[in-house]
């Protein structure tokens, strides 16, 4: 019973992801564009919580729709005029977009089908403790993450930097 | 029981909308989104790949959340030459950006 109900979110969300994600690029209006971005991340947070993955899909949650959405949303009202809509494309680079995206994805799904993966047998939904992340995080064993950490720790701050010094006003 | 060839199709879908959005608008804002929208179907790779292939390791767990402390600092430095090119220009649509050149 358990698992239909998880078979159940699964198509409900991967249905809603693809619906949302193709929405993302073909509509017309930006601000739009960005709430189904939005509705993306979203459906992909549930995925992580149907994984198991309770801190992974709360920092989709917290990060993505909290920090970079704002963000999106900002900048889209500070650049965009009243009534702006998308472009329209030429026929043939629509139509040449539309070819690369539908030969790729043949391509990709084909190798993804054929290819037989070792799964493991375990497949009960296990959390990953939240003392083990962190300790993992901030350890400097062999499997110790600290350094990866600092090194994202400093692009941060040089990204702070950088976006001051290329968005202030001269 | 889902097979993680399931969630690896949705991530698929997910990306090539993603590239099709990245060849085809030509906004640079909708352009950002669509990377984004990439960044995250490869998110959803790493995650599932921990889950399904190792269940007992964490790298694709890692991965997945220093891609995301990544891509937000991507974002943060890309809107900031947006607002400055906005500045510049008044217009933000690529076709507008070769005046940049000189």
């Amino acid at each position: 019973m358990g698992s239909t109900l998880e078979t159940v979110i699964f198509y409900f969300l991967a249905a809603f992801i693809i619906a949302m994600s193709i929405m993302t690029v073909t509509t017309q209006r930006i601000v739009r564009s960005a709430t189904y971005l939005l509705f993306v991340l979203f459906g992909t947070a549930g995925i992580y919580f149907l994984l198991g993955y309770t801190f992974l899909g709360s920092v989709q949650i917290m990060v993505y729709a909290g920090g970079i959405v704002v963000l999106y949303v900002f900048s889209i009202l500070l650049t965009s005029g009243e009534g702006d809509r998308a472009e329209k494309l030429k026929r043939s680079k629509a139509f040449a977009g539309l070819f690369t995206m539908v030969t790729g994805l043949a391509i990709i799904l084909f190798i993804t089908l054929k290819h037989n993966f070792m799964q493991t047998a375990n497949l009960a939904p296990q959390e990953i403790n939240i003392h083990a992340i962190g300790s993992a995080l901030l350890s400097s064993d062999k499997y110790g993450y600290v350094l990866p950490f600092e090194a994202v720790s400093i692009l941060l701050l040089a990204c702070i930097i950088g976006g001051i010094m290329i968005a202030r006003k001269r | 029981m889902i097979h993680m060839e399931y969630y690896l199709v949705v991530s698929t879908i997910m990306m090539f909308a993603g590239i099709y959005g990245f060849f085809t608008r030509r906004n640079t804002l909708a352009i950002l989104i669509s990377v984004e929208l990439m960044l995250n179907a490869t998110d959803i790779n790493f995650a599932v790949f921990n889950r399904f292939l190792f269940p007992e390791g964490m790298e694709g767990y890692f991965f997945a959340l220093f891609s995301i402390a990544i891509s937000a600092a991507e974002t943060a430095v890309a809107i900031a030459i947006m607002i400055n090119i906005y500045r510049n220009l008044r217009s933000i649509q690529v076709r507008n950006l070769n005046e940049l050149k000189w």
